[in-house]
């Protein structure tokens, strides 16, 4: 009985996760600016995140864990680098 | 105490983080977590950053319930407004707010709570003006917002950090 | 997935809940990333998914690992910790980098730089 809740129960998120990823990769091919891309590529990098972690919660394992903290960390430090870039036309001041 | 260890209070979390990462108080661990906290604040006092002098540990507490209560608020009123569609009229605008907290360290914490509740972001500020440029999506009544970032939480920071 | 069985039926209503809930949250907020109108607008709508879609999320493997594992869940104090931290500063550079770009090339619909004049 809990399986079957529980499976259910992630496919639904994973579905709803797939679908938001989907909203992102639109805003981001649609653009129309490079700021509106960067935000989508963001938020693209949270899903990915929680996408990971429903896994992690299907699974059983906690390896998937430390691969979203990894993505958080990549994603955070890709997005300052392109805000600075649009800020300055340089990464490195 | 300061010359070793000038950030205690860093050194500590990033212990506290180099050991949730791994899972395990062994002794190994811990002494790994300190040096690594310890070179963190001596790097960090490199740069030689304001310390920021908190002065009452029982409102942060209280600071914190009530950003939760009301990111939670938000968040529910920002989900309406996208899932009601792009039928409703035109309400998203800029706003100034004049401060009166000007602890570089208080300003921060403002800027990362109004950008973190969905529905307002902070996006510039000016030392010489002590005012603030946010833009917020769904905006009914000017004074309200002002009011809200006024005295809900620029009161607390005020007392916090000042 | 071997535990999964044995998990009482409560512990995984709540653990179904939370997901289902933060997932919603999520994709609700990337919905408006795809559906409001002006970057500024568009601003708002990721901080849905960062702030309780990701708690809730988050939340929900945490308690699944706390009942089911016999491990205490950390890890997800210490992403939720992280995420909640560095999207505010990401977006507010975000925020600067688009006024600093419409303002460069004129545009009408930002207003101009505090300092300038009697904003």
């Amino acid at each position: 009985m809990s399986a079957t809740i529980l499976a259910g129960s992630l496919v639904a998120a994973q579905i709803m996760l797939v679908l938001a990823m989907a909203a992102t990769a639109y805003r981001m091919i649609r653009g129309p600016r490079a700021q509106d891309r960067i935000l989508a590529l963001d938020a693209f990098y949270v899903n990915a995140m929680l996408l990971l972690v429903t896994f992690g919660i299907r699974t059983g394992t906690t390896l998937y864990f430390e691969v979203a903290l990894a993505i958080g960390l990549l994603g955070f430090v890709g997005t300052v680098a392109l805000a600075k870039f649009l800020m300055r036309g340089e990464v490195i001041e | 105490m300061s010359r070793i260890l000038p950030y205690p209070a860093l050194a500590a979390a990033l212990l506290v983080m180099w050991l949730l990462l791994n899972q395990s108080v062994a002794p190994g661990q811990m002494l790994l977590g300190s040096i690594v906290g310890v070179l963190a604040a001596l790097a960090m006092a490199a740069l030689r950053p304001e310390k920021p002098r908190i002065r009452r540990l029982g409102l942060v507490l209280r600071l914190v319930a009530l950003v939760t209560i009301d990111v939670a608020r938000s968040n529910l009123a920002v989900a309406r407004i996208v899932l009601a569609g792009g039928r409703r009229e035109q309400t998203s605008a800029f706003l100034h707010v004049p401060l009166r907290l000007t602890d570089r360290h208080g300003l921060a914490v403002l800027a990362c709570i109004v950008t973190a509740t969905p529905g307002s972001a902070w996006l510039e500020y000016s030392p010489a003006r002590s005012c603030v440029l946010i833009h917020v999506l769904d905006l009914i009544d000017e004074q309200q917002w002002i009011d809200t970032l006024t005295n809900r939480y620029e009161t607390l920071l005020l007392e916090i950090f000042q | 997935m071997s535990d999964m069985a044995e998990m009482p039926v409560a512990v995984a209503v709540l653990v179904g809940l939370l997901v289902v809930g933060g997932a919603a949250l999520t994709a609700a907020g990337c919905l408006g990333l795809a559906r409001l109108g002006t970057f500024y607008e568009r601003i708002h709508a990721p901080t849905l998914g960062t702030s309780f879609g990701a708690l809730l999320v988050l939340a929900g493997s945490a308690v699944y690992f706390t009942a089911g594992g016999g491990r205490l869940a950390v890890h997800e104090v210490l992403i939720f910790v992280f995420v909640s931290i560095t999207t505010p500063v990401t977006l507010m550079l975000l925020a600067q980098a688009a006024l600093h770009r419409d303002r460069a090339e004129g545009s009408d619909e930002v207003p101009p730089p505090i300092d300038s004049d009697a904003a």
